[in-house]
């Protein structure tokens, strides 16, 4: 699947945030052999320049960025962000945040669409993070966007994929979209579901980063993508309610 | 001149945003800046003269999800 025309190396995206050193973020992207990884925007202070060696860390790992808006809660924050990550990583692909609720993190898809149909206009390649609504992804399309980024869970919640049917209606319903699972996932074995169900990525940040082993957990994750990919693509056997048994009853010899 | 710059309060001399920049050694920096919540791409940043209470943002790479 091709995301705005690029054929990622990997479908693991991994996050930068929240890992115990610099060394270890290198170390853990290298591990993982991410296809792409995320950035943000944060205030330079003068005499301190940390997202200048930050810059010089991503520009030796070689993968494709994409800037996120983080922790923007309105359209004008998320759409000026945008146009600030553009300048400053010389990318128009752009991961649309636009926060809606505090406790869960959950996108306000409203301003989410409003903000996607802006930046779009001014060609942006938008990666929307948004819910499993299958409307709102209508929407999203709509204004735009060529990419749909569902979660899982909320962000940092590891909880895994919390609405499996919706998000296999999301897959049903948009076969030639690609799709990436991000936020909520805690473990390689929900990275594997989720390629499993023939989602096109998978998007991690605090389940390598907060791991007490960071650069393991990324090989693990980069194991189950790659077994959830071979797994979709393999046309997985039908769940059955009853059981149906594995070896043949034929030629079984009569013993009681 | 007093200005916020990320929130903080400066006294600068700088006239225009590209000569606070300069002032503040960020002229080869990787960052992003601007004024009262618009954005000034670099390029402008010439052409935006500093005020008395103008609030300035400067933002870089930074690690991100």
């Amino acid at each position: 699947m091709l995301f705005y025309g690029t054929r990622l190396s990997s479908p693991l995206m991994l996050g930068t945030a929240q890992y115990p050193s610099p060394e270890i973020l290198a170390a853990a992207v290298r591990e993982a052999e991410a296809g792409v990884i995320t950035v943000s925007l944060r205030r330079e202070a003068a005499g301190q320049r940390a997202g200048q060696a930050f810059w010089s860390l991503i520009r030796e790992l070689g993968v494709p960025v994409l800037p996120n808006t983080a922790g923007c809660h309105t359209v004008k924050e998320a759409v000026t962000t945008a146009h600030m990550a553009r300048e400053v990583f010389e990318t128009d692909w752009i991961k649309l945040e636009v926060i809606g609720e505090s406790d869960t993190l959950q996108p306000d898809v409203f301003g989410l669409v409003e903000a996607a149909r802006i930046l779009s206009s001014e060609g942006f390649r938008v990666f929307p993070y948004t819910t499993e609504d299958l409307v709102v992804a209508e929407r999203l399309l709509a204004a735009g966007c060529e990419v749909l980024m569902p979660w899982g869970a909320p962000i940092g919640s590891g909880k895994g994929l919390n609405n499996v049917f919706g998000l296999r209606a999301l897959r049903a319903h948009f076969p030639g979209t690609p799709l990436v699972v991000d936020a909520g996932i805690g473990l390689p074995s929900h990275a594997a579901q989720a390629l499993e169900l023939g989602y096109d990525a998978v998007l991690i940040n605090t389940a390598v980063a907060k791991a007490g082993n960071p650069v393991a957990m990324a090989r693990a994750f980069r194991l189950a993508v790659e077994a959830g990919n071979l797994a979709y693509g393999a046309d997985p056997m039908e769940a059955r309610d009853m059981a149906a048994p594995s070896t043949p009853l034929l030629g079984r010899p009569m013993l009681g | 001149m007093k200005i916020l710059i990320n929130d903080e309060a400066y006294t600068v001399t700088a006239g225009t945003l590209a000569a606070l920049v300069a002032e503040l050694g960020f002229s080869d920096a990787r960052i992003a800046t601007a004024i009262n919540g618009e954005f000034v791409p670099g390029p402008a940043r010439e052409h935006h003269i500093l005020v008395e209470g103008m609030r300035v943002e400067i933002v870089a790479p930074m690690q991100g999800g």
